[in-house]
């Protein structure tokens, strides 16, 4: 009987990823997440003891409650954090479940009803060494959102040899089955999960989150491999497929190899960082970008991280409400990178309003450049580096770019004139058709919105 | 020697290769679903597949039940505790993300 649950559950999770592939199925989708999760919850306790039911249940209610205020209340600009955050729980919960399975196969009462061989004890420290690099990293990953320690350097030859260790132990323990080399593995694991995650930088971090995201389903099907539960099998290889494909859409979208990004092969480049010449830029008021704008026909709009941090996609809708009350056409171009995860700024915007069919990707939009009158680029900076295509000398060289330079005006929306996070100078800062304006993005586009 | 041979008759006995058949399967499923996903909703991808991984609370739930050892027991309450956060917020966090997409 479980096992059909299972089946229909793996169908229901299938079908909640087959929702994403458009807006109006999605919220569909989420529901068939939901029964999905229902029946996998049911089957497992349809075969366990009734007595246990009590503190399922509690745990459940513990868990639920904070998880739902959790969910509700974080603001969406926060939720690159949130989701690092939920990482971890998925790779704690993983090591801990590995523990258990471990401490009921020493106390010889196996909890599945197949016996253990060496193969259960490889899948076992598999499932928890992932669990634990998922645990520590997505920590790692979340206190850097939050802006909590730097960016240090650690040799990737380190890394590799850590790697190489784990799988040592790996073996060990399946042949000796010892509870020291279990527990070692499970430590070792922890501290490579910090040491790769630290010296990440910013830019690559919705690399990194996507990463995370397919470790967490990796380990989860290493615990489906010891508990021989098809179920968790399945899905822990469909979230392992995704959050692979996000991290090779990201490796792509970046010109960057993934070896590159997770040894933080280029940190060295970019700690060196090229000094900024001291070149002539014109610089403007608001009112001089209101004025531009209005007259304006088309408007092309290019968000970046620097939005989500002052926030200002509401303000950035306000301005565009009133372009479009104009006559004048606004569009959004979002680069694949842009922001700290991947959908970052789509959700920013559709939290603001800007209605998706406005909302445009790299691919389809970038032809529209060179007939547009105004790019406004808000809080980006290396996604329309125009040295990536030029300067084959240049560290971004070869990464593919929203072609901001073929707009007759740029107005550029920045903090500072300080160059972005490869280090990189960015030519269109002082090309004769750019007009900088700097300062918080929130507060100019306020200006502008006032200006008007 | 004993170990390795024990560890390919686990393998070929039946159980083994079923696993790794549902395995690849589900990967290659994965695989042609998640392409299809279009790149506005990646932050919701992500989101709904840590709640659909913390399916993981079955292992959890099995780890509570088991009546020999108390240890299994402690960390099979805190792994369904936890998972059930995810579980939880997961779902709510991505059902508000695609509220937000689906208002006009």
């Amino acid at each position: 009987m479980e096992d059909i649950l299972y089946l229909v559950a793996a169908v229901c999770f299938i079908f909640a990823l087959k929702g994403l592939s458009s807006a109006e199925s999605a919220l569909c989708g989420n529901i068939f997440g939901v029964v999905g999760m229902f029946l996998a919850c049911v089957a497992a306790c349809s075969v366990v003891d009734i007595s246990n039911l009590s503190f399922i249940i509690s745990a459940m209610l513990a868990g639920g409650v904070i998880g739902v205020t959790v969910a509700q209340t974080i603001s969406m600009t926060a939720l690159p954090q949130l989701i690092a955050g939920f990482h971890s729980l998925v790779g704690l919960a993983a090591v801990l479940v590995a523990f258990a399975v471990y401490f009921v196969t020493n106390a010889e009462g196996a909890i599945t009803p197949y016996g253990f061989s060496k193969l259960r004890f490889l899948e076992m420290g598999t499932g928890a060494a992932i669990g634990a690099i998922t645990f520590s990293g997505s920590i790692v990953a979340f206190l850097k959102f939050y802006g909590v320690g730097g960016k240090y350097k650690i040799r990737p030859t380190l890394n590799v040899f850590m790697i190489f260790f784990i799988v040592c132990l790996l073996t060990y323990f399946a042949f000796s089955e010892s509870e020291n080399a279990f527990a070692l593995l499970t430590f070792c694991s922890f501290i490579v999960g910090v040491t790769l995650v630290v010296p990440i930088g910013g830019a690559d971090m919705p690399i990194i989150v996507s990463l995370l995201n397919s470790c967490s389903g990796w380990a989860t099907s290493g615990i489906g491999f010891s508990l021989h539960n098809d179920l968790l099998i399945i899905v822990g290889a469909l979230v392992g497929a995704s959050g692979a494909i996000l991290s090779y859409v990201m490796c792509k979208s970046m010109n960057r190899s993934l070896q590159a990004v997770v040894f933080a092969l280029e940190s060295e480049y970019s700690i060196a960082r090229q000094a900024t010449k001291t070149k002539a830029f014109r610089q403007g008021a608001p009112e001089d970008a209101a004025y531009i704008l209005k007259n304006a026909s088309s408007v092309i709009i290019v968000p970046g991280y620097g939005m989500a941090t002052s926030q200002a996609q509401h303000v950035l809708k306000e301005m565009s409400d009133i372009l479009t009350a104009a006559g004048i056409r606004v569009r959004y171009a979002i680069h694949p990178v842009a922001g700290r995860m991947p959908g970052h700024m789509n959700v920013l915007l559709a939290e603001a309003n800007v209605p998706y069919d406005e909302v445009f990707e790299l691919n389809e939009i970038n032809r529209d450049f060179s007939s547009c009158d105004v790019a406004y680029v808000i809080g980006a900076n290396d996604v329309t580096n125009p040295a990536a295509r030029k300067d084959s000398s240049s560290l971004i060289y070869g990464m593919p770019i929203l072609e901001v330079e073929k707009a007759k005006v740029i107005l550029f929306l920045k903090r500072s004139m300080g160059a972005g996070y490869a280090g990189v100078d960015n030519e269109l800062f002082y090309a004769q058709n750019t007009m900088m304006l700097l300062g918080d993005a929130k507060k100019t586009t306020e200006a502008i919105v006032k200006a008007m | 020697m004993i170990g390795y041979t024990q560890t390919m008759e686990s393998l070929i006995d039946g159980n083994g290769i079923h696993e790794i058949t549902v395995f690849a399967l589900a990967c290659f499923v994965g695989y042609y679903v998640i392409w299809k996903v279009t790149p506005a909703l990646h932050a919701p991808l992500m989101s709904i597949t840590n709640a659909i991984s913390s399916v993981i609370i079955i292992g959890a739930i099995f780890a509570l039940s088991n009546k020999d050892s108390e240890c299994s027991k402690i960390l099979g309450w805190i792994a369904i505790a936890l998972a059930s956060v995810n579980i939880f917020g997961g779902f709510a966090v991505t059902r508000r993300m695609l509220n937000m997409f689906h208002k006009k």
